[in-house]
């Protein structure tokens, strides 16, 4: 069976969710192997953790030199990898960031490209939406080997047993690669609750909230959920951009989205409408978001949400 | 720039699975609008440098509106690159006749591009020309500073903000938190009536109609499924507390709690 190279996404080492789903697609289309970009002395941890969603062989490609540049070395560094395995398809985690390697890639090796797979079947046949959600479309890459970038949430991850077998596989970078330099990075604070993007369960604020977010962030810790925020909410100042969600903002597709206090503007719907199950607070009967939505409250979330969280308090006793 | 169905009206395939793009309205990316607003605020930063605005469009023949908006904010001169042969291209094709085009034009030393077009919106196109012209990228950018030929740019990452640095010339994308786009003045309209504005086709460009359009796509759309209208939920009115009671009764139903 062929190769499928996964790409692991991590924070200093620490695999994220997305990853394990990946690697659980991947063994559809044929043998997943990990790519791991990091420090080498956290191999062993990685290899650990992916081996047991099926990972065979964990390349490790030493990050020492190409992690303060933008993604033009990832892109050498997994040409030459893809040439010495041949693989039957590379996988990313659909980030912006893997998005532009696998697009500099695809030029590379001479291989179509499609992005933002909600699914991955064998083929590999992709399935996208499309249109702010409004279109569901099947794709397939004709040449060369296909690279696809899969959102989180695609699959649910499921344990296997694999070798897990860890290599180290030397990239060469050309200085031609290393023309745009990372100058400083400043790490977001944590919010102590989940990511964004993986969450299962996600509660956003718009501008009826008038800018208080203590009965958003209130009812989303009481459902353990992360907090995201509509544009208007980022503009005014009152969430940082990394918690806004829509088309220029994150995708996000929980298994609940309580939307409050917000209109829902096509933009707006773009990056949630893909959500399972979706319940919005507006106190305009009229606003489209109750078009969407399986549950809604006509109503002042300002009322609404302290009350609904102090009930969820008191059944969790 | 990217000449995009509007995506308030409503957004259909035709039946070879490609984009309609003549049946439903049209306008410039919205995102593509911040494009330009940079590469305006660069020429207006160096005054006094000789330094010419090419807005720059791949798309129909209708398309040649998204440039003509371009030219109306103050773009310099506008390129309209339309061939028959260009429709239903994938990024890769689309990013070669944009980079065949670039050359064209150029050299250029700032290639802007916006972070996505409100279609497609892979936000790879740019990091594609970085790679075809073998140009520094610098993407996805919300805040802008140039100084001689250095560029440095903030910007969000997924857990950091980061400040990227690198020397022009380059290739930029920007968010749409890099600064308001302005609107075109009356002004502006009536000046760019008498802008240059070039179409080239393929033959123009040096590029071979083999390379592009539907039928060489290195990924082809199969199948597209209009999303089911969603069944109404239920909708309750707030009176006295109900609205959290029914919401949180709901939310049990569904072992949210
Ligand atoms: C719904 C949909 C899904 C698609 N899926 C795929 C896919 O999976 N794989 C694939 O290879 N192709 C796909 N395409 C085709 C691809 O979108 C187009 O080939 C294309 O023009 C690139 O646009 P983009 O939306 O990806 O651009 P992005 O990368 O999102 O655009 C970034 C910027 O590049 C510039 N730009 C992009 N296109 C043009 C243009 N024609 N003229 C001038 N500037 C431009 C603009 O500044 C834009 O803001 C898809 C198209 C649609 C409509
Ligand atoms: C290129 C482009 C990209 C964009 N990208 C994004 C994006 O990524 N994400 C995004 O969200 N938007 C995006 N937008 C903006 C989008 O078009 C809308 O402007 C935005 O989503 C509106 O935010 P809102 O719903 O919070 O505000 P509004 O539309 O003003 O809605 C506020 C809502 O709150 C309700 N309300 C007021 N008070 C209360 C109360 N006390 N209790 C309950 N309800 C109340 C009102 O009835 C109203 O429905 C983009 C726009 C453009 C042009």
């Amino acid at each position: 069976m062929s190769e499928v190279l996964v790409v692991i996404d991590h924070a200093d080492g620490a695999v994220k969710k997305p990853t394990l789903e990946l690697l659980t697609i991947a063994r559809r289309l044929g043998e997943p192997s990990a790519v791991f970009f990091g420090s080498p002395d956290k191999a062993d941890a990685v290899a650990e953790k992916v081996k047991a969603y099926g990972a065979e062989k964990v390349y490790v490609v030493d990050d020492a030199e190409i992690k303060g540049y933008l993604v033009a070395p990832k892109a050498e560094a997994l040409q030459q990898l893809a040439e010495q395995a041949q693989p039957a398809a590379i996988l990313l985690p659909s980030s912006f960031e893997n998005k532009e390697v696998a697009a500099r890639l695809a030029i590379k090796i001479g291989s179509g490209l499609i992005t933002d797979a909600v699914d991955v079947q064998e083929g590999p046949v992709t399935t996208q939406s499309v249109f702010a959600g409004n279109y569901t479309v099947q794709a397939k890459v004709t040449q060369g080997t296909p690279i696809i970038t899969v959102k989180p949430n695609a699959a649910a991850p499921e344990e296997a047993a694999g070798a897990g077998a860890v290599e180290a596989f030397s990239a060469t970078v050309s200085d031609a690669a290393k023309t745009a330099q990372v100058v400083a990075t400043q790490p977001r604070e944590s919010t102590g609750r989940p990511e964004l993007t993986e969450a299962a369960i996600v509660v956003s604020g718009g501008r009826g909230t008038g800018g208080d977010f203590a009965p958003v962030e209130g009812f989303a810790d009481s459902l353990g959920a992360a907090v995201g925020a509509s544009r208007a909410a980022v503009d005014s100042g009152w969430m940082p951009h990394a918690f806004q969600v829509g088309q220029t903002g994150k995708t996000v597709s929980p298994q609940l989205y309580v939307a409050n206090g917000i209109s829902g503007a096509i933009q707006h719907r773009a990056g949630m409408q893909t959500s399972k199950v979706i319940v919005a607070v507006n106190k305009d009967e009229e606003a489209p978001i109750f078009e969407l939505v399986d549950f809604g409250v006509v109503g002042d979330l300002h009322s609404v949400l302290p009350a609904a969280t102090e009930q969820i308090a008191a059944r969790k006793g | 720039m990217k000449y995009v169905p509007d995506a308030t009206a409503d957004r259909k395939f035709e039946d070879d699975n490609t984009v309609d793009r003549v049946g439903v309205d049209g306008l410039l990316s919205e995102l593509d609008e911040y494009a330009v607003e940079q590469a305006l605020q660069f020429r207006e930063k160096r005054e006094g440098e000789e330094i010419e605005v090419t807005a720059l469009c791949v798309g129909p023949e209708k398309a040649v509106d998204a440039v003509r908006k371009a030219l109306q904010m103050g773009a310099d001169k506008g390129v309209h690159v339309v061939d028959d042969a260009i429709a239903g291209s994938d990024s890769i094709a689309t990013s070669l006749v944009l980079a065949k085009a670039i050359e064209k034009v150029g050299p250029a030393d700032l290639v802007v591009c916006g972070m996505a077009s409100t279609d497609g919106g892979m936000s790879v196109v740019p990091a594609m020309l970085a790679e075809r012209l073998g140009l520094p990228q610098v993407t996805l950018a919300s805040v802008v500073e140039s100084q001689g030929d250095q560029v440095r740019v903030k910007r969000d990452n997924e857990g950091s903000t980061e400040v990227i640095g690198a020397t022009l010339p380059l290739v930029l994308s920007v968010t749409d938190q890099s600064g308001e786009a302005r609107y075109p003045s009356f002004k502006g309209i009536m000046a760019a009536k008498k802008k240059p504005l070039e179409t080239y086709s393929l033959s123009d460009l040096g590029v071979d109609a083999g390379e592009v359009g539907l039928s060489v796509a290195w990924s082809q759309v199969e199948d597209t499924t209009a999303r089911p209208p969603r069944t109404a939920g239920e909708i309750v009115t707030d009176e006295d507390g109900s609205g959290a009671t029914a919401l949180v009764e709901f939310l049990a139903s569904k072992k949210f709690i």
